[in-house]
């Protein structure tokens, strides 16, 4: 999918959507968009008076130009529906594509498959049940969605997710779970397999994908219902004119009142109402993360609390060297030569953090110095690291106990202030390291959890949305506290066990609010069932991915931030457009009216505030305002509005400004800079 | 338009609103149950009345069953006075020997009173009896008044409950709106206007001799009592066929005063109950900005207009001045200019001008008023209208916040939008449907009694007040024949019903949901900015649903009468 991330659209979407806007006028399928059948039909009256305008009544002679208006507003009418269909295959057609792709690497793969009496046999993937037992070599693919029961190995899973890099994948633990369609690059496995076929990632991941199975979001189904409501106002509107233009002596043909009816319903908003939900969905995917369902992304729009694992999500997983901390008679300077020396080969991520903070107080040593010199690695017994020089030098570092010990068995002192700087570091939340050279201390390292960069303000921006964030953390409430009060988060469980989460979701859901939480484990699959959304990580196990209504294929917890902000971004564009929608109306009536009625009241004239050239030049430069509005706003759809985090009266003032009243001038002048092209063409008077 | 005038107006406006907030907070503690000064004199009568009827007091009820109860006292209420209206000629207390009505009369004047319309094709004092009066018209002018009252207290609680099932007990509430607001309030009005000289007796007819020598038949009687609960209850049905005008209705511009604001004070305090019953104070005070505003737009847009009168009148008969055809002297053009406001913001429909002699754009804003239906509204179902406005805003706006829309901390989803738009739709096409086939059938124009636009703005008029539940006129057009009789008073019923029962059905969904504390992504519906959109709401659906029949009605007539063309 990794090509599928550039968002341009090749020539053949576009060709492919073509084909598609004809093939969906079929009223079968244009009946599911009330407002856009509602013009096929307005089409299909004008395309019949196209033929003959007095077929429903009228005496329109040749003379009239009625023929000619009538054929205008048909073909019009025909651009409009056209441009709809355009709208909803474009937004389809991405998938599509991508749909394709990843059915290619689903075809042609094979399973040997684990006989009863323990053979292997070599079948179809696709004839694979769940609980089958299949053998996997390198460079073989994985022929389906299951669990590592053997084995060890590292996986390519650029299929899926579009990472490059291998993954490894083993027996026992949380990665455990193989998805159908990647490929094995070293070692071997075997597998049991726990999808049914049709049911696999691979299989729910195309379907998704290609919209086969998009239902209406509970938010586009009010709002469909709202665009059918003013749709039926604005018939009646429309219905009753004509006998009230009757009476005044001045009948209103038949296409005009339908174009009035075209102009006024909200076609914009139900052209685009579906690539809006399409496009959507299509961004979380591009994103890397599948969403299980589209009412799943229009929840994260609503999202109140979000909870979020404090390990690999806030933090970088790692704690690293942030002060050094003399003891005794030591300065600065020799305890940070001896952390320096005893780290210059630890490769662990401490071990780095601890050269790279010596650097910047001004000390670093070059390898190469020291090539003679025996690195001597941390060891779960020894619980130190250190370098012996060959110089009979030996330095350490490790935890303050073993350390202390260490000092103790060579006749060396213990600093009397090494016991409060340590229980000072450990009060704040730290890991402190003793350093020691010979059988003397000199000082301790302070190891911190460092809070991934730009996450504070992260959650200050979720916190202008109005999202409150909860650090799960398995560490003791006091580092808990420090760390949650860093990274500014609004609150924190420390000591979190899985039902604590559960216990926390339930508690927010009482009052009403949505929660979103991501995980990965196993013990996490019933918090993610029950939170409004969960995120699962794709490196988490099947249980989990299972259980969250969102799989994230780059397996980064982070990502429900994002999430959050799609699902509002889903929102509000249809908001803006519908508001944009309504609000052209204004200036539609501005045009029509007058030009509905001048005949029996030359002084309406004085609404033609945009002096449109003719009754009908007007009409048909409303109606094909309306029309060309739709492929323009077809981009907008696609991308979404631009969602910036700030509370909801500053959002609500600037979008209704931009789409509000942006939508009530806009029409004044694309409606009279096309009556002027009207009329240069001289179509005016037709 | 005068300094006097104006200030005029905005005196009366700001009278209103130092009236109806604490009147708001008055029945927001009825409707809590909450003990006032009055609690001996109230609760026994309460309860006996519970006894007697067999009431449980304390019996809560869900959306559908408070719907129905409140629907069959209605149509109980309707059935008793179309019997009353039939056979009025054989019944008691009819000193003047007045007939009975015919059955599409008596339909249609039933449907206007139990809807709290009061549409009136009849001239009272020529086809009303006493009984009639009292019996029917006084008693429903209580009943209609209170089943709103009651309707908007349902709502309200649906909206504020956190996952609850009911809506209250409608017996009680109904009970209460009447010992505790309708009776007190009426009977101090009632009072005060026999003081300020409006007839109050059982007495029929004067035969008053005049110095010519002729006789003249002074129709009076039980005045004052029906007034007072006319106005008090968004009625508008007046005792005299000139309503309003007459000067036993309305005797001086104080009376006139007092009217005004009699009408105005429950609809404008449902504001002020409203914001109590939701905790927010702001949300209330929001509302009365934009309401206000609006209401004041239409009066000065009224008195702008009349005090500039007709400039065909101005050029061929040399007068110069306002409009003052159809205005009572005693009132003048400021007065009748908020009057007309009023009656039609507050879906009144009593009267103190005659409407259909204002000028096009003067009789533009009662027409536009109706339409609208929420400025301030009816008792009660004004402003039901105003928070299904204010769903369907924060339905559209809602969206644009990046959040499933809320209103007070509610989801509004497909249930309540289907509603609300269903809501919606009945008020334009109960407008537009009939004025169409009234325009292009015989019995529809054969009772027109003025060409061209202004004839269409008569029935337009007409269809539009019965809407909107409201019973003001644009006189010119016979109602009383068997199709206006029949088609307005099935308007009429559709125009509240089919809306009430959709809002009822709305609360029934709303109660069930739980309340979603408010955060920094929530849509605030309590500030100006907000109430700004709410305004832009309303304006653009009215203007967007009614703007052809507008610009071929009042827009045209005044553009015609601008250039100087008489309707042909």
């Amino acid at each position: 999918m990794a090509n599928s991330k550039s968002a341009g659209l090749s020539g053949a979407i576009v060709n492919h959507a073509i084909v598609d806007s004809f093939r969906k006028l079929d009223p079968r399928t244009m009946v599911k968009s009330p407002v856009m059948f509602v013009v096929e039909i307005g089409f299909v009256i004008t395309l019949l008076l196209s033929f003959d305008p007095n077929l429903f009544g009228g005496h329109y002679g040749p003379g009239s130009g009625e023929r000619a208006f009538n054929i205008f507003v048909t073909v019009v009418l025909f651009i409009t529906v056209l441009f709809g269909n355009f709208a909803e295959a474009i937004a389809e057609g991405r998938g599509k594509a991508q749909a394709e792709s990843l059915r290619k690497s689903k075809t042609d793969l094979t399973a040997n498959r684990r006989r009863s009496d323990g053979t292997y046999e070599r079948i179809p993937a696709t004839t694979l049940r769940r609980g089958d037992i299949v053998r996997v070599l390198a460079g073989e693919a994985i022929p389906g969605d299951g669990e590592v029961i053997e084995g060890l190995g590292s996986v390519d899973e650029s299929a899926i997710t579009g990472e490059s890099a291998p993954v490894i994948r083993g027996a026992g633990g949380d990665f455990s779970s193989v998805t159908g369609g990647t490929k094995l690059l070293s070692d071997e496995l075997v597998i049991r397999i726990t999808a049914d076929p049709g049911e696999s990632f691979l299989d729910k991941m195309i379907s998704l994908v290609e919209g086969a199975s998009r239902q209406k979001t509970p938010n586009e189904l009010a709002l469909s219902v709202l665009l059918a409501g003013l749709t039926l106002i604005f018939l009646i509107v429309v219905d009753t004119l004509r006998p009230i233009a009757t009476y005044l002596g001045a009948p209103i043909d038949i296409a005009t009142l339908i174009a009035l009816l075209v102009c006024l319903i909200p076609t914009t908003i139900g052209a685009l109402l579906s690539a809006i939900g399409i496009a959507g969905m299509d961004r979380v995917i591009r994103f890397n993360v599948i969403a299980k369902s589209g009412k799943a992304v229009e929840a994260a729009g609503d999202v109140n609390t979000l909870i979020l694992d404090k390990t690999g999500t806030i933090t970088i997983g790692n704690r690293l060297a942030s002060e050094f901390i003399p003891v005794g008679q030591h300065t600065d300077k020799s305890l940070i030569e001896i952390a320096v020396l005893s780290s210059l080969f630890d490769e662990t991520p401490e071990g780095r953090s601890v050269v790279e903070l010596s650097k910047e107080n001004g000390v670093s040593f070059v390898r190469e110095e020291f090539h003679d010199a025996e690195n001597i690695e941390f060891s779960a017994d020894t619980r130190m690291s250190g370098l012996n020089l060959p110089d009979g030098t030996v330095t350490r570092k490790g935890a303050v106990d073993a350390i202390r010990q260490y000092v103790q068995q060579r006749g060396g002192k213990v600093p009397a202030d090494l016991e409060a700087k340590t229980s000072r570091i450990a009060m704040e939340g730290g890991t402190p390291l003793a350093v020691v050279s010979g059988n003397e201390v000199y000082g301790l390292i302070y190891l911190k959890d460092i809070v991934k960069p730009g996450m504070k303000e992260r959650f200050e921006e979720l916190r202008k949305m109005g999202i409150k964030t909860v650090m799960c953390t398995g560490d003791n409430p006091l580092t808990a506290a420090t760390i949650a009060k860093e990274a500014g988060v609004d609150d924190f469980i420390a000591e979190a066990k899985p039902e604590d989460k559960m216990r926390l979701i339930k508690e927010e859901q009482a009052q009403g609010k949505l929660v979103a939480m991501s995980g990965d484990g196993t013990n996490d699959a019933p918090a993610l069932a029950q939170a409004d959304v969960g995120l699962a990580m794709n490196t988490g196990t099947p249980a989990a991915k299972e259980a969250g209504n969102m799989v994230d294929l780059d397996s980064d917890p982070t990502k429900l931030i994002e999430v959050v902000s799609i699902g509002k971004q889903l929102l509000i564009t249809r908001g803006a457009i519908t508001t944009f929608s309504i609000a052209n109306d204004v200036a539609k009536y501005f045009a029509i009216i007058p030009a509905m009625f001048i005949a029996m009241i030359p002084q309406l004239q004085a609404l033609n505030i945009m002096h449109l050239t003719s009754p009908r030049s007007a009409i048909l430069s409303a109606l094909i305002f309306n029309a060309i509005i739709i492929p323009l706003l077809i981009p907008l759809a696609m991308r979404g509005v631009k969602y910036r985090p700030m509370n909801a009266t500053s959002m609500l003032m600037r979008n209704i400004f931009i789409y509000g009243i942006g939508g009530v001038i806009a029409p004044f002048v694309g409606i009279k800079i096309i009556d002027l092209i009207i009329t240069a063409l001289g179509l005016a008077h037709i | 338009m005068t300094f006097a005038g104006t200030i005029g107006i905005l005196a009366v406006v700001a009278l209103i609103l130092a009236l109806a907030i604490p009147m708001g907070g008055y029945i927001y503690r009825v409707f809590t149950g909450q003990r006032n000064w009055f609690e001996p004199v109230y609760a026994p009568v309460e309860r006996v009345i519970y006894k007697f009827v067999g009431i449980n007091p304390d019996a809560e009820m869900d959306w559908k069953s408070y719907a129905k109860s409140w629907l069959l006292v209605q149509f109980v209420m309707a059935l008793f006075v179309y019997i009353i209206f039939v056979l009025q000629g054989h019944l008691p207390i009819n000193p003047d020997h007045i007939k009975g009505m015919s059955w599409d009369l008596a339909f249609n004047t039933a449907a206007s009173f139990i809807t709290n319309t009061n549409w009136q094709n009849y001239a009272g004092e020529q086809s009303m009896s006493y009984l009639g009066q009292m019996a029917a018209i006084t008693y429903l002018q209580f009943t209609s008044a209170a089943a709103g009252v009651v309707a908007v207290i349902a709502f309200v609680r649906g909206m504020v409950a956190n996952k609850g099932k009911t809506l209250g007990n409608f017996w009680v509430d109904y009970v209460k709106v009447h010992t505790r607001i309708l009776l007190p309030l009426a009977f101090l009005f009632a009072i005060v206007f026999v003081g300020l000289g409006l007839p109050e007796t059982l007495h029929g007819a004067q035969i008053a001799h005049t110095l010519q020598g002729g006789t003249q038949t002074i129709s009076r009687g039980p005045v004052a009592s029906l007034e007072a609960i006319k106005q008090l209850g968004t009625n508008g049905g007046g005792y005299f066929n000139a309503n309003s005008a007459h000067p036993f209705e309305d005797p001086t511009a104080l009376t006139t005063v007092l009217e005004i604001l009699a009408m105005a004070l429950i609809p404008a305090a449902l504001v002020t109950t409203f914001g109590k019953f939701i905790k927010d104070r702001k949300q209330a005070a929001v509302l009365y900005v934009f309401l206000t505003g609006l209401l004041l737009a239409g009066a000065f847009t009224v008195y702008a207009s009349e005090s500039a009168g007709d400039p065909l009148v101005h050029h061929l008969l040399g007068i110069g001045g306002g409009n003052m055809e159809g205005k009572e002297v005693r009132f003048g053009q400021s007065l009748s200019s908020i009057f007309v406001a009023a009656t039609t913001a507050f879906t009144t429909g009593a009267v103190n001008t005659m409407h259909d002699s204002l000028t096009p754009l003067g009789g533009m804003v009662p027409i536009v008023f109706m339409m609208f239906n929420s400025v301030f509204g009816g008792i009660g179902v004004g402003l039901l209208n105003i928070l299904m406005f204010l769903i369907i805003a924060v339905f559209l706006s809602g969206l644009m916040v990046g959040r499933t829309p809320e209103i007070f901390g509610k989801k509004i989803e497909a249930r309540e939008i289907k509603l609300a738009t269903a809501a919606m739709l009945v008020h334009p096409f109960v407008i537009l449907v009939p004025t169409a086939i009234a325009l292009v059938t015989k019995a529809g124009t054969s009772s027109m009694a003025n060409p061209g636009l202004h004839g269409f703005s008569e029935v337009l008029y007409a269809f539009t007040s019965g809407a909107a539940n409201n019973g003001s006129a644009f006189a010119g057009l016979n109602g009383n024949t068997v199709f206006y009789n029949v088609a307005i008073g099935l308007v009429m019923l559709f125009g509240r019903y089919v809306s009430m029962v959709a809002m009822f059905a709305m609360a029934g969904s709303l109660v069930k949901k739980s309340v979603v504390p408010e955060s920094a992504g929530t849509l605030r519906t309590n500030t100006f900015s907000f109430g700004g959109v709410f305004l832009a709401v309303i304006i653009i659906v009215g203007a967007l649903t009614f703007f052809p029949a507008v610009a071929v009605g009042p827009i045209g007539e005044h553009l015609q009468m601008i250039a100087g063309q008489l309707a042909k």
